[in-house]
């Protein structure tokens, strides 16, 4: 049995996007204010904090999860993936990106991390979507920006040309 | 906002849950997947001093087939029933109905007992578990129960559940069930329902459950109705329901779902 009090700070350790990073948390913390202000990491944005906006999207062990309804805690030992390591380097964007750049898919931004994760995701996974399934996966995501559609057009490019990529590396 | 402070337990074992409960079960909540409590913590709607984490219990992660039924652990997640191959074949309307339980990104973590527990008037899980006749297994330190879906939901967000007991599992038929149909009307899809009805062919007429209207899931049992004896009954259905105005809709377009929706799923399943 494990057992903190709440006023306990705890040792927390992950893996976040690849690499180890450790932090302290009480039992009452959550993920998305773990994530930000023990790590610095502060591309997972906090909006409604009850898990409507979608804003702090992330993914934990391979699951889709709002960081804002998780706690710091639970994620100890687990193998988390935020926006900061969707970019291949520093200077180059990655497929997605760009398509959300090209296709302006964002106007402020704030939403953009989390829609970036569950397109990121979703897209690994189904790699050849239909406009509808793109939609549905949006619904869990609030923008008040874009109007959505030039989300969907920016997830349905980057589906093509990641499956053109795929596809020429397996012909390589 | 963010929860009030509380101890966390992290469970190694069933054991540790049942004795944390029995010690402190009124001040403790059970955290499952979360995608329920943690928002009610957030927004300090619930205060517990202790919450209790199972979802490190690898035992309670466990779909099993007995005979004529399906029982799902307390630490399933909705996204891992709705991947179970097997799902279709053996239950039908959950496989309807799992796509409408919230967004793909609250399905990924919330569980399908912690919805139950929950017990959210508009919520399609307990819908389900009401028409189809399911049960509710229960589990304390010193003795568990069964409850049949009907006995556990006791009102808006209450069920039987005592302070001292958490849901171990549930469990629903998966033999000898005839068609089964499901539909919500929701702001979008994802959010909660305004209206959710799920109906059920029965050996002799039909079943029909609604959720998000009465406090807790309803349902009619009636004869094989067709024309004006359907619509009948589906209008007195609709008013004994008592919906009320709210935010998102006004009792009479509730009780024009009620009779719309429900006159469709009844001719569908007994068509």
């Amino acid at each position: 049995m494990t057992r903190f009090s709440a006023q306990t700070k705890v040792p927390v350790c992950f893996t976040l996007n690849g690499k180890a990073v450790e932090g302290e948390a009480e039992p009452r913390m959550l993920l998305s204010d773990f994530l930000r202000q023990q790590i610095g990491a502060t591309g997972t944005h906090v909006g409604c904090e009850h898990g409507v906006c979608g804003a702090c999207t992330v993914v934990v062990d391979g699951m889709l999860t709002r960081a804002c309804l998780t706690l710091a805690l639970q994620v100890d030992g687990c193998d988390l993936r935020t926006v900061e390591g969707l970019a291949p380097s520093p200077d180059r964007l990655g497929i997605l990106q760009r398509a959300f750049r090209r296709n302006h898919a964002l106007q402020c931004g704030f939403c953009t991390g989390g829609i970036l994760m569950s397109l990121d995701h979703y897209l690994r996974r189904r790699p050849t979507p239909r406009e509808e399934d793109i939609r549905d996966l949006l619904s869990g995501h609030l923008c008040r920006c874009t109007g959505y559609s030039p989300i969907v057009r920016a997830a349905l490019e980057a589906a093509a040309e990641l499956a053109t990529a795929s596809e020429e590396n397996t012909h390589a | 906002m963010k929860p009030v402070p509380f101890d966390y337990l992290r469970a190694g074992a069933v054991g540790e849950v049942l004795d944390a409960l029995a010690q402190q079960g009124g001040d403790a909540r059970v955290l499952a997947g979360g995608q329920s409590l943690m928002a009610m913590l957030n927004m300090r709607l619930a205060k517990p001093r202790l919450l209790i984490d199972i979802m490190r219990l690898s035992e309670l992660d466990r779909i099993d087939e007995k005979v004529g039924r399906v029982t799902i652990g307390a630490a399933v997640r909705q996204a891992s029933l709705l991947d179970w191959p097997r799902l279709s074949e053996k239950l039908p309307l959950v496989a309807k109905v799992l796509p409408w339980v919230g967004h793909a990104q609250t399905r990924s973590r919330g569980t399908v007992c912690g919805s139950l527990a929950h017990a959210d008037p508009s919520a399609e899980i307990p819908l389900t578990l009401v028409l189809l006749g399911g049960e509710v297994h229960l589990r304390r330190a010193k003795r568990s129960r069964t409850l049949a879906a009907k006995d556990f939901f006791v009102g808006m967000m209450a069920t039987a559940r005592a302070d001292d007991e958490f849901i171990e599992a549930i469990s629903l038929p998966s033999h000898g069930l005839g068609r089964c149909a499901f539909r919500e009307v929701a702001r979008r899809h994802g959010d909660f329902a305004i209206v959710a009805c799920a109906a059920l062919e029965t050996a002799d007429g039909v079943r029909l459950a609604v959720g998000g209207v009465a406090d807790i899931p309803m349902v009619r049992q009636w004869p094989r109705l067709d024309g004006s004896a359907l619509d009948d009954a589906l209008n007195e259905f609709a008013w004994d329901l008592g919906a009320r105005d709210d935010w998102h809709a006004t009792a009479r377009y509730r009780r024009d779902l009620v009779r719309a929706i429900g006159r469709d799923l009844v001719r569908e399943v007994l068509r």
